[in-house]
């Protein structure tokens, strides 16, 4: 059986030297823990939106679902419909957001990251190491500033206000830069034979090269905007995104205790089904996400 | 005739230094770069606005006293010497940061390395499903809030209800409002969430070693895996190593969303404050922005402090 096991799950042995049948068990029994730990909460989160009211306020409380009902998301859309500014303009909202975001971020990004990887001129190094610098420090450090200037700017109350800051963040360019470091400088070379310019040589070659890097992008960049309830910069309820919704709602206390655990259900799961559906992308980005010294 | 010939050479040769002289200078090779510029200029520009004024701003605010009503006024290192001398929630508040930081950064690390080397064993969708299993609470937004109801103050609580239960506890404990729970449970939640993009690029970067190394390394007489690890996968995949440092320790020095979530803002006695929960208290409920721009300073220098530390240990992997 266990022998059985290791050769479906553990990769083939002439490729991994050094290995030993007590070594694999203990890793697999470590994993299997581990997991189990790291998944209960979320565990919980999928079973409490699955639970009905008397279920929720039982005591002692229990994991699992007894009665699996969908009353909790018919209650939430029941209490969406109520609100004074129309469902449909949150969802509205967040596409744009979320979807602006991300289009401009990975756009943006990767325009600065070709010429970052593969071109030579005067004050390149500067530029990138302020990138890197960029990513030690968490944005909350700036947030205050941020906000002034955002004012400045009288781009506050807009989508503008949450998508031009978006568009800068450093980890992209600098997942971009490394990707496209990657590529063959002959792809390039042969292009400008050809008569093409530099920025033919960005839209055509490179960028349908680095598929994988601006899904990674794309996905950080979703998960970034996901979260944002926009509260600091708009000010006007019909631009505000979903999240900012879906957070009033869970904020109703015991009463809404139902739709509140159909909210953080919605709210997770989101993200984690973007995730799956990139999953082999981002990883092969990440593989060229090593930061050289 | 020789002469003559010899003359012109010279003579090109000189022009052609001439030209390369010129194509030397800094204004040619920017002019010649134009093109890169262009397709920089909106990243940087973006980044000049967002990123780069925010840092110098908030620099040159923390000498500052100002209130965003009133204009700014210079005041020295005032705000330094307040907030070192006598502002005790801050050197509480760096105190808890620098708890979190130390517990959770190099435990967090740790753990992204550990499962991300266990996982590399696996293979097939097992791999694929075990990537998302860790991965999945870091992305899920604020699904943190079920630690809400598991930390619950009531008997309705799932801990206490299982502390009950058990028998082990008699009556509900408030964890979130007794100071001595909370800077425990807020590593924990910390901890479960950490293992973000630094764990992706450990997996990722796993899968680059070179296997022929480890053949080398067999002959040369590593015996088991552990070896391996220490002699041969790790250094291979230092730039990821890397990476993921900056990412944890980062992440782990700006801890604040879990703290206001779970334990408040202010929390009981500030047990759970950290420096950007301060850091927000200043800057968006009170508008002392000179006070919250050297809080701002404090902490990026902080963290920009540690992660160039932490890069120059790092560089000593495997040796």
């Amino acid at each position: 059986m266990m022998k059985k096991l290791k050769l479906r799950f553990f990769r083939p042995r002439e490729k991994r030297l050094n290995r030993s049948m007590a070594g694999n068990s203990l890793l697999f029994i470590i994993m299997a823990i581990c997991g189990v730990a790291m998944m209960l909460p979320l565990i919980m989160v999928i079973n409490n939106f699955l639970k009905p009211l008397d279920e929720l306020y039982q005591f002692p409380p229990k994991i699992f679902v007894r009665n699996p009902t969908l009353v909790n998301i018919t209650d939430l859309f029941t209490l969406m419909n109520d609100s004074w500014v129309p469902f449909s303009r949150y969802i509205l909202n967040t596409v744009i957001i979320t979807g602006g975001g991300m289009l401009g971020h990975v756009i943006i990004a990767s325009l600065a990251a070709y010429p970052l990887a593969k071109h030579d001129f005067p004050g390149k190094n500067i530029l990138f190491h302020l990138v890197v610098l960029s990513m030690m420090f968490s944005w909350t450090v700036t947030q205050t500033p941020q906000y002034m200037i955002i004012s400045w700017l009288h781009i506050n109350n807009s989508y503008w206000a949450l998508i031009l800051p978006a568009c800068s963040f450093g980890m992209g360019l600098y997942l971009m830069k490394q990707f496209m470091e990657q590529l063959p400088d002959s792809l390039m070379e042969s292009a400008r034979l050809d008569g093409a310019s530099e920025w033919q040589i960005y839209w055509r070659i490179v960028m349908p090269n680095v598929k994988p890097a601006w899904l990674t992008l794309a996905i950080f960049q979703f998960q970034q905007m996901w979260g944002n309830t926009g509260s600091t910069f708009l000010r006007d309820e019909s631009l505000k995104p979903l999240q900012f919704a879906l957070q009033q709602i869970s904020a109703g206390g015991m009463a809404r205790a139902g739709a509140a655990a159909a909210v953080t259900f919605i709210i997770a799961a989101v993200p984690i089904t973007f995730f799956l559906i990139c999953q082999k992308n981002i990883l092969e980005t990440m593989t060229s996400s090593g930061m050289k010294d | 005739m020789t002469e003559h010939k010899n003359n012109s050479q010279i003579n090109v040769s000189q022009e052609a230094l001439e030209i390369a002289r010129k194509q030397g200078t800094l204004r040619y090779r920017m002019k010649k770069s134009k093109a890169s510029y262009l397709m920089l200029a909106p990243y940087f520009i973006l980044f000049f606005f967002f990123t780069v004024l925010p840092v110098v701003m908030s620099i040159a605010f923390s000498f500052t006293y100002y209130n965003m009503l009133e204009l700014p006024e210079f005041i020295g290192w005032k705000n330094y010497i307040k907030l070192f001398l006598e502002d005790d929630i801050f050197l509480k508040s760096l105190k808890n940061t620098l708890i979190l930081a130390v517990i959770t950064g190099p435990v967090s690390y740790f753990l992204c390395l550990l499962f991300a080397w266990i996982i590399n064993e696996f293979k097939g969708w097992l791999r694929a499903f075990l990537t998302l299993i860790f991965y999945a609470p870091s992305i899920c937004g604020n699904a943190y809030v079920v630690w809400a109801l598991i930390l619950s103050g009531d008997r309705y609580g799932y801990l206490n209800g299982l502390l009950m239960d058990l028998g082990i506890l008699d009556q509900a404990i408030v964890w979130m409002k007794t100071e001595k729970w909370v800077l425990p449970f807020l590593i924990v939640v910390q901890l479960w969430l950490s293992l973000g993009t630094g764990f992706l690029a450990f997996i990722a970067g796993l899968q680059t070693v070179d296997k022929s190394l480890y053949e080398a390394a067999a002959l040369d007489g590593v015996k088991n895996r552990w070896q391996e690890l220490w002699y041969v996968t790790l250094p291979a995949m230092k730039p990821q190593l890397m990476f993921g440092a900056v990412m944890q320790i980062t992440q782990s020095f700006a801890i604040a969303d879990v703290s206001i979530q779970l334990a408040g803002n202010p929390s009981v006695n500030y047990s759970g404050t950290t420096v950007v929960t301060h850091l927000l208290d200043y800057g968006t409920v009170r508008f002392e922005m000179g006070y919250a721009s050297a809080i701002a300073t404090v902490l990026f220098l902080l963290m920009i402090g540690t992660n160039l530390l932490v890069q120059k240990g790092l560089r000593r992997v495997g040796e």
